[in-house]
């Protein structure tokens, strides 16, 4: 556990005046502006949720960050390197984990070792992420043998086996059920703490976001835009009860107009 | 239910005895045998099943299908030689196939490699060019633009179609044969492995980026393992296409092999040579189609469970 932790690096994530637009379907001439100069910065090893309702481009974003797509505008940087294509140090975990179905549990975790071409110098970590993962009787197991929260357990030691600099996370705990992603939360927070990457993480849950992160920004929606960036100061662990919390809680819903307006 | 099978040989090989009289001793002997046999191992199963559970096993579910194959084959003699209900000597009884396939052994045999060995050549051959092109046309949209025009005008042409030009084309029948077999299995194999490549999940390659993937990984282990379900739909449809271009590709320019053994025994009006032919290319296309599936079975082990087909 210490070599892993002492293993990775954290760098900041500074985005600057980023902005993404997509045609419009059916009308060749008109584009839908996605995104509209999105700027912030993250300091190394931090935990920030962005938040905001569905279609807000909150996956847009990861995607320009993971380097799955470019921007129009606008420039994103990690530590002080530019991001121009994909790359192993900003690993992607999504809502549905995309394990390999072909590969086993192990052969998944491996991945990324092998796509770099370091599987034979770091073999040895797979049987540690595996343990930090809780997955060492499942290394032979295919995926679709897997419940939902230890399929993405894997995915999450895919990603972590790389080292990332940033992990970005796509709502990863949005498909399981309620008792699976409380235990997933705490265990991602785990995860972090233990290695201080810093993490990106988009949901929509908003007790998930004051749970986990160090800020909340909250997006919205047509063009994307930051609309706040809300310190949690709450000391971890955190009580999902206590009254700070739920008084965050009420905050936030109001930010996003969900509160005192029943008739709507 | 032990004694079904032992039950049915002699209730089909009495039906020879009382309706075949005039068949020749030579074909009742021989007919004789085969059933002494039959009837042995089963007994000796029946009895060997009450000591052993895994055979018991097997038994249960293979006792069913042996004694209605049993009864078939005593039907078939009713229909032949016992009431002459069809033309003779178009539709011999069982016994006169099981005489020529006994008299003819060595030359049946023979035939039977020869098929083997340019089914083979030809498959092998039409699977790979098939992978290689089906791969780069699903991958490589440029490559998809100029090469699926082709492959939609030119693939659904039967292969047995172009054997006049490649009678003229090819230096020997074997070798215009073998090429027409790998015609045959490289449409299907293609179309069916460049749809499975470029149908992969944008989701696994995005994935695959992300852990730090170039092109070769990308490729390799993750649009050709997520092509393989497809693929292997391909090698089955290819394995089919190879067998009917086999035969008739066997039966016009080929002087070996199954086919031209059956059209050669049409010729002198030999039809239990006919038959017993039928009987050995049901045996060795089937066997041929039970590897592949044992194949599949081995290769989608990670698929167990997931889908049947």
């Amino acid at each position: 556990m210490v070599a892993i932790a002492t293993a990775t690096e954290a760098s900041s994530l500074r985005i600057a005046d980023l902005s993404k637009s997509f045609a419009v379907p059916g009308d060749p001439y008109a584009r839908q502006l996605a995104l509209d100069g999105i700027s912030f910065l993250l300091a190394a090893g931090e935990l920030v949720s962005l938040i905001g309702p569905s279609g807000c481009g909150k996956s847009t974003l990861l995607r320009l960050i993971a380097g799955l797509d470019s921007p129009d505008s606008g420039e994103l940087f990690v530590g002080s390197e530019a991001i121009i294509s994909p790359s192993a140090e900003r690993g992607l975990v999504f809502q549905d984990p995309n394990l390999f179905p072909w590969l086993t549990v192990r052969r998944n975790i491996e991945a990324g070792l092998v796509a770099r071409g370091v599987l034979r110098e770091k073999r040895h970590e797979v049987e540690e992420f595996m343990r930090l993962v809780g997955l060492e009787g499942f290394a032979n197991a295919y995926p679709h043998h897997l419940s939902g929260g230890m399929a993405q357990r894997v995915a999450l030691a895919r990603a972590l086996i790389n080292h990332p600099k940033v992990l970005l996370l796509d709502e990863p705990l949005g498909a399981l059920d309620a008792f699976t992603r409380m235990r997933m939360q705490d265990e991602v927070l785990r995860l972090w703490q233990a290695r201080r990457t810093t993490m990106f993480l988009v949901t929509h849950d908003i007790d998930e976001a004051i749970y986990m992160s160090d800020r909340i920004m909250i997006m919205t929606p047509r063009p994307g835009r930051i609309d706040q960036i809300i310190p949690i100061t709450l000391d971890r662990p955190r009580d999902r009860s206590s009254s700070d919390f739920l008084r965050l809680r009420s905050d936030i819903l109001e930010l996003l107009h969900f509160a005192g307006s029943p008739n709507e | 239910m032990q004694l079904a099978v032992p039950g049915a040989s002699l209730i089909t090989f009495g039906i020879h005895l009382l309706l075949s009289k005039k068949a020749p001793p030579l074909e009742t002997h021989s007919y004789m045998l085969l059933f002494w046999e039959i009837l042995g191992v089963s007994i000796f199963l029946s009895i060997a099943q009450s000591f052993w559970a895994g055979l018991r096993q097997r038994m249960r579910h293979m006792w069913p299908i042996f004694t209605a194959a049993i009864l078939l084959l005593g039907l078939w003699d009713m229909i032949t030689s016992g009431f002459h209900l069809l033309p003779l000597p178009y539709f011999p009884g069982p016994a006169a196939v099981l005489r020529s396939l006994i008299n003819d052994r060595g030359l049946l045999a023979d035939s039977t490699w020869h098929s083997l060995v340019l089914l083979l050549s030809g498959y092998t051959l039409g699977v790979i060019v098939g992978l290689v092109s089906g791969v780069c046309i699903g991958w490589s949209t440029s490559v998809r633009y100029w090469g699926m025009p082709l492959l939609k005008v030119v693939g659904p042409i039967p292969a047995t179609a172009w054997i006049p030009l490649a009678m003229v084309v090819a230096p020997s029948a074997l070798v215009s044969a073998a090429g027409l077999i790998a015609l045959a299995v490289w449409f299907p194999v293609t179309m069916l492995t460049a749809s499975g490549v470029s149908n992969t999940r944008a989701s696994y390659l995005d994935v695959a980026r992300t852990l730090g993937a170039g092109r070769a990984y990308l490729i390799f282990r993750v649009a050709i393992p997520a092509a393989v379900p497809n693929i292997f739909i391909g090698l089955f449809m290819g394995l089919g296409a190879s067998f009917l271009t086999l035969v008739v590709a066997e039966s016009v320019g080929v002087k070996s092999g199954l086919g031209w053994y059956v059209s050669w025994a049409q010729g002198w009006a030999e039809y239990g040579k006919v038959f017993a032919a039928l009987v050995i290319m049901a045996a060795f296309f089937s066997t041929v189609m039970t590897l592949l599936f044992k194949l599949r079975d081995r290769v989608l082990v990670w698929q167990k469970g997931m889908i049947k087909w």
